[in-house]
């Protein structure tokens, strides 16, 4: 095991990083500016860049994907730490926290339902079933703010096919740990634990489904879903799911968390749409964390070219 | 004794707004400063809406009458920090698009909410002035009961824009719900000690 210092990862693949903290720094100050001048304190240089802690360990051999795009990626700061993983506390800088502790090993994965052979798989098992490739995707919450990703995974069909599920698997579920004693945030039941979440079969078999278990060229970090989660780019990032520990093929289409906890908010399907709000606020654009103004949000997240073909003739205002 | 304690707590009032601003300058704001900007004046807002609504039945049950010099700079941060909350809404959240502010506050209800929170909050800041008391008489004390729309709508704001963790809102409604019906039972007594509603100046301030 390898613990590398951040220069020596990633120097010329995802170079922009001190243009972007440059960027955001001026973004900060516009930000505070009325602040300031209201109590007369006058503007003063920003001190100390924030530094970028890489705390995980290399991944090796990661190819590259033409499925990434070349969005500035957001800093790893971030991505780790402004974290939706109620599990760990629902606050956005909790996980970071509460998860820092997390065991991701032994780690089993059940495969059950519509497949010829149920099995129990290991995680090191699922990691070695296909070559490591990065696919910087860009990933939209729910709530209206995106991030740009450099994830590390395969699709989720290199899995599924190995698994042979049998012509009745027309769904499939994902379901998230359920530890108390390991995830501290579900002695609250904010949500119906444990989380649970689901894709039609042709949604999964989709080579840009992305089964994940690192980012950044390192090992997935415990706040961001660690070991094995899976990437859905062109869908809400609720439904990529986190600490997933089962895998079942099923008949009917299954129930989701959030749809649980709130149907006429959050539905099956999911997918970034601009033209459709939530009905608590409109999803036509989105704050890309680091930028000062809103972006226009979309359709499919920018992924319509590889996706949209999954929706013909489907009614997407009904089917959010 | 309020000489020396008046601008002490002047000054503790502006500690959340220098707070941010030192954060702001140290990178201390997260990921979505914009977002961070937002929750933490909304918080404050409500803070002292809150705090302003117990000066009342805190300076009755203490005998600590002195109290009431401090509600109105109380009542006027509430105000003040609800200006910071709808101008980081109207500048940094929506930049100014008048069109989308107004179909928001149409559409979305934990807008709806805020906005009348606010709204009914200006009346009570124009009229804060000694002049506008003595002039106004007892239909100051009328008007300025709005603080009590004004809370709960502000706390209904907060409930209705919540994904699914209630736990702060309701801390919220809890102690505004302790502090509205302070005044409900604070009434029926003092209701029934003066059947014939005799004036009694120290009592009807205390009620406000």
């Amino acid at each position: 095991m390898l613990i590398k210092k951040a220069e020596d990862i990633r120097s010329s693949e995802i170079t922009p990083k001190n243009l972007y903290l440059n960027r955001r720094k001026f973004l900060a100050e516009a930000a505070m500016a009325g602040a300031a001048a209201a109590i007369g304190v006058g503007l003063k240089k920003t001190i100390a860049p924030s530094t970028t802690v890489f705390a995980g360990n290399k991944i090796d051999g990661i190819k590259k994907s033409s499925f990434s795009t070349t969005e500035t990626v957001t800093p790893y700061k971030d991505v780790t730490h402004y974290n939706n993983y109620y599990e760990f506390g629902t606050e956005k800088d909790e996980p970071a926290e509460q998860a820092k502790n997390f065991r991701t090993r032994p780690w089993k994965v059940k495969i059950e339902g519509q497949v010829e052979k149920k099995q129990e798989l290991d995680i090191d098992t699922i990691l070695k079933m296909a070559p490591p490739e990065e696919r910087i995707y860009r990933h939209r919450c729910v709530e209206g703010w995106s991030i740009v990703v450099p994830w590390v995974g395969f699709s989720l069909s290199e899995l599924i096919k190995r698994v042979n599920p049998t012509s009745k698997a027309k769904y499939v579920e994902f379901t998230s740990l359920f530890d108390l004693t390991r995830m501290p945030g579900q002695r609250r039941q904010v949500l119906d634990w444990p989380y649970v979440e689901g894709l039609r079969m042709d949604e999964a078999m989709n080579p840009l489904a992305l089964l994940c278990f690192g980012m950044y060229g390192e090992e997935l970090p415990n706040q961001d879903g660690a070991p094995l989660r899976i990437v859905l780019p062109w869908k809400y990032g609720f439904k990529s799911s986190k600490a997933i520990v089962r895998i079942r093929f099923v008949e009917k289409q299954p129930l989701n968390s959030w749809n649980i906890s709130a149907p006429m908010e959050y539905g099956f399907y999911a997918n970034v749409n601009p033209n459709v709000d939530h009905p608590r606020w409109s999803q036509a654009k989105e704050r890309r964390l680091g930028e000062f103004l809103k972006r226009p949000t979309l359709m499919f997240n920018g992924y319509g070219d590889q996706v949209a073909g999954l929706y013909n003739g489907m009614d997407l205002k009904k089917n959010y | 004794m309020n000489r020396y304690f008046k601008p002490i707590v002047f000054l503790a009032c502006l500690v959340p707004l220098g707070r941010l601003a030192w954060l702001g300058f140290h990178k201390g704001l997260g990921a979505n400063p914009i977002e961070f900007i937002t929750h933490s004046t909304g918080d404050w807002t409500l803070t002292f809406l809150l705090v302003t609504l117990s000066i009342t039945p805190l300076r009755r049950l203490t005998r600590q009458y002195w109290l009431i010099s401090f509600r109105r700079m109380l009542g006027l941060f509430a105000f003040f920090y609800g200006s910071l909350h709808l101008m980081t809404y109207v500048w940094l959240d929506k930049f100014f698009d008048v069109h989308e502010m107004l179909h928001d506050i149409a559409k979305r209800r934990f807008i709806t909410a805020g906005m009348t929170a606010f709204t009914l909050m200006i009346p009570l800041a124009l009229t804060s002035t000694k002049w506008s008391i003595r002039k106004l008489g007892k239909r100051w004390q009328v008007l300025h009961r709005l603080i009590y729309f004004s809370a709960t709508a502000g706390v209904i704001h907060y409930i209705w824009l919540v994904k699914a963790d209630l736990k702060k809102p309701l801390e919220y409604a809890f102690v505004l719900g302790m502090l509205l019906m302070y005044r409900v039972i604070a009434w029926a007594i003092d209701r029934r000690a003066s059947p014939n509603r005799v004036a009694e100046p120290r009592r009807q301030i205390a009620v406000q």
